[in-house]
């Protein structure tokens, strides 16, 4: 993206913008002074790696304070490299961003851990499980609105997989069984979102958002009148086993945390890069992109674009509901009242966030299932630590993004248009 | 078309009415209700048993399902509009009060979600906007004492003040960044419900006296309660009257007044308007704060209409609900009004329900298909086999020719 806006040969896209470094500096600045002049001198302990793994690095113990002060200082050097390729017109790099991010996260544990240790190998663990569904929901929508169609329904269908995940898991006492039906049912909700949206022309917002209504009254009900009293036989579906991957599980600090996890995170690892490739390394992904910048245009080379736009919707309906079924059978078993609990729309942020790119929207998705592991860990740590404002932090850096602080977030140019073959 | 070369042929006049969208409202309601009788039909295990020898006696599986669907429904009207098996006057009465009570802040919301959608702004932040507003209201209610009177309509205007404010942002942030408003609102929805539950569970800011781990608030000081409306046996208080109220004041707003003029020409063609001299990015705020004022109405509701402590969750549905209430009421204020108490009679029967053994979300059912037909007009035409959408309006013609004559006004 950075690339691009170099290369370009229009001025307007040259002016100069100081917007990146300052959020930096004033991060940078929070940081250095609340972490580190106002941190707690106590010593905090780093574990990479838990003592039974096949190569065990050592615990590295420093004072809390001191890597408040460390991180801010490195972290005002990234903001004032920022500035200097500001001034020469030019964007800041992804790894600057990223590195910033991950030193900013290192303090904030460092931080919350003053007097304690920062299990490192369970908190990326748990960050990984909390965001395979967040993450399948947006490749799901990255999947619509690639193609022209905004995907409000991601909530509905990550609520579908989990509901016939769990059932369908346990009636047939084959949890595979579920997660076809997962990806079915969740199929069948896209199927009448592009239905509505593409052959009525329907606002796909509000069909999206009618769709989730409808969904969680259904469920709702089912549960209530169903499962909760019926779920021993109904709603006991048990979870896919841990499978360590030989080999990689061993990598020191990350494979423990990456590779011993279920199937539904496996599929998750394949489905992001496949995504990518197909998208923007295949002829298919080329017109699906085309179809969703230029729809005349594409359909005046011959693509068909009410085609394209439904098998597309359709199968993200299918990643979704993948999704859907990692949040029962793939995390805690049973199925729970209303249990996507909002996940849809924050994989709906997530997809902005990660500008409409596989990769760059599974970091995000990453980021959201590391705020949720981290609220519930600094709770034990450190009690009296306002959660609810670490709770806030992924919306906040989302609605920043959102709002063109952080570079300039584009969706596909017909994004949400209807098409009608003139 | 004038009055004189006007063809009257009744068969065209039908065709309109049931082209329109008040039919099609009422048919989708309708609708609703069949397919929620559907589902209370095949979860009844008595129906279910009849079934397993249905070739042998099918009496039994129709009378089992029209029992199921009569006991539901009658069991919705007893717990919603009027208890006929109560032994008193007040008891049988109360569940139309419910409604009422229930539906006050839905109609509110709707009609904060209704302004949106004229506008061609998609307002998906009024549980963010009534949670905002009901913390500034909280503050006022419970931190600052006045004479009876003036606490509360202090409150009231601070929490409608507070939402319009949070409402404005995403406007704000819309005309200025050209940011989403779907994505904006549905963040700021878990910032302000971030916000709330950190000021709960604070000792300094507004937790509750000697309140335990859970992030509750005091109750209103009684200075700053919503009064109730037919005395203590009744829950009902004075915010269903703010909501009708709003009902009027949106009437007006978007029929009758130039703002609401400017309002409804950028959102029939934002271009348009543009080159009429319409500032529309101006407009998008205007109308995302008056949208999160009429959301305020909601979260008075809630924050002065309560009578115990408030927890995070203060908003419950009705952020989500709103939406269905303005997409059923088709943004209008009266359609608004009706969609509103149908929806409260909802929520007002769910316990009635619950007494029978039917589980009371099957309301939500119903409501999720009523917007489903709602939204998507082709089907309800297709099921029915109704005429497209006239173009020629016989009846706003006649209308017209009754204006001129000095009938109607």
């Amino acid at each position: 993206m950075s690339a691009a806006t170099n290369d370009s040969f229009s001025r307007v896209d040259e002016r100069v913008s100081y917007k990146t470094p300052i959020v930096m500096a004033v991060f940078a600045a929070l940081v250095g002074v609340a972490f580190g002049v106002f941190g707690k001198p106590e010593a905090v302990s780093f574990q990479w790696s838990n003592p039974e793994d096949f190569i065990h690095i050592p615990d590295f113990v420093v004072a809390s304070n001191l890597v408040g002060m460390v991180v801010g200082v490195v972290l005002l050097v990234l903001a004032a490299l920022a500035f200097v390729r500001a001034r020469a017109a030019r964007t800041t790099p992804m790894w600057v961003t990223l590195i910033f991010g991950l030193l900013t996260v290192v303090a904030l544990l460092g931080w919350l851990a003053a007097g304690n240790s920062v299990p490192f190998a369970f908190i990326l663990g748990n960050a990984v499980v909390l965001a395979v569904p967040i993450a399948l929901g947006a490749m799901g929508g990255i999947m619509s609105e690639r193609v022209g169609v905004v995907n409000i329904a991601i909530e509905g269908q990550l609520l579908t997989g989990a509901f016939l995940a769990a059932v369908v898991g346990s009636l047939t006492d084959n949890l595979y069984f579920g997660l076809i039906a997962a990806m079915v049912g969740a199929a069948l909700l896209s199927m009448v979102l592009a239905a509505f949206a593409i052959v009525y022309l329907v606002d796909q917002i509000i069909v999206g958002v009618v769709l989730n209504v409808l969904i969680l009254g259904i469920t709702n009900f089912l549960y209530a009148q169903w499962l909760s009293s019926d779920g021993q036989n109904s709603n006991f579906p048990g979870t896919f086993e841990i499978m360590p991957i030989p080999g990689l599980s061993s990598i020191p600090i990350l494979g423990p945390a990456l590779f011993e996890s279920r199937i539904t995170t496996y599929l998750t690892y394949l489905i992001i890069p496949a995504l990518w490739f197909i998208l923007f390394k295949t002829k298919l992904g080329l017109r699906a992109r085309a179809v969703g910048e230029h729809p005349l245009a594409a359909d005046t080379v011959g693509i068909n674009v009410a085609r394209t736009r439904f098998w597309w919707v359709t199968l993200g309906g299918v990643v979704a509901g993948l999704g859907g079924a990692a949040l029962t059978i793939g995390s805690v078993g049973a199925f729970g009242r209303g249990m996507s609990g909002g996940q849809g729309f924050i994989a709906l942020a997530v997809v902005i966030l990660g500008r409409w790119h596989p990769f760059s929207a599974a970091a995000a998705a990453l980021l959201f299932g590391f705020s949720i592991i981290l609220r519930v860990w600094a709770n034990q740590v450190s009690p009296g630590i306002p959660t609810d404002f670490i709770t806030m932090v992924p919306y906040v850096v989302t609605l920043i993004a959102v709002i063109g602080f952080v570079g300039r977030v584009r969706a596909p140019a017909a994004d949400g248009q209807p098409y009608v073959k003139g | 078309m004038s009055a004189e070369t006007q063809p009257t042929t009744w068969s065209t006049a039908a065709k309109e009415i049931v082209s329109g969208g008040a039919f099609r409202a009422f048919l989708s309601v309708i609708l609703g209700f069949i397919v929620g009788a559907l589902f209370m039909v095949f979860s009844n295990e008595a129906f279910l048993n009849a079934l397993t020898y249905l070739t042998a006696r099918p009496t039994d599986a129709l009378g089992a399902g029209w029992t199921a669907i009569s006991d539901g429904y009658l069991a919705l009207f007893r717990g919603s509009i009027y208890n006929y098996q109560a032994d008193n006057v007040v008891a049988a009465t109360r569940p139309i009060t419910e409604t009422l009570r229930f539906a006050g802040p839905l109609i509110a919301a709707g009609l904060g979600v209704a302004l949106g959608f004229r506008v061609g702004l998609f307002n998906i932040g009024a549980s963010g906007q009534i949670l905002f507003g009901a913390l500034a209201a909280t503050w006022v209610s419970t931190r600052i004492s006045l004479p009876w009177g003036v606490h509360l309509v202090v409150a009231a205007i601070v929490a409608i003040a507070a939402a319009a404010a949070f409402g404005a942002l995403v406007g704000f942030l819309k005309a200025r960044t050209g940011a989403h408003e779907v994505i904006v609102t549905i963040m700021l929805n878990y910032v302000a419900a971030g916000l709330i539950t950190f000021f709960f569970r604070q000792d300094y800011l507004l937790r509750e006296a000697d309140g335990g781990g859970t992030p509750k608030s005091d109750a209103p000081a009684e200075t700053a309660q919503l009064p109730t409306l037919f005395g203590d046996s009744f829950t009902l208080h004075a915010g269903f009257l703010l909501a009708l109220v709003g009902v009027v004041i949106y009437w007006w707003l978007m029929e009758r007044s130039t703002i609401g003029y400017r309002f409804r020409m950028v959102g029939h063609n934002i271009d348009a308007a543009r080159t009429a001299g319409v500032n529309v990015n101006r407009t998008f705020v205007y109308a995302m704060a008056a949208s999160g004022a009429f959301v305020g109405i909601a979260a008075v509701n809630q924050a002065l209409g309560a009578r115990a402590g408030l927890t995070p969750d203060l908003d419950g549905t009705i952020g989500f609900d709103a939406i269905t209430v303005a997409l059923l009421g088709s943004s209008t204020g009266p359609g608004v009004l009706l969609a509103g108490l149908l929806f409260g009679a909802f929520k007002a029967g769910a316990p009635a329900m619950q007494v029978i053994g039917l589980s009371p979300e099957v309301t939500g059912v119903v409501q999720g298909f009523i917007v489903l037909f709602i939204a998507a007009p082709p089907l309800v035409r297709a099921i029915f086999r109704l005429p497209p959408p006239q173009k020629s309006t016989v009846i706003a013609d006649w209308w017209a020719g009754l204006r001129k004559k000095g009938v109607a006004k």
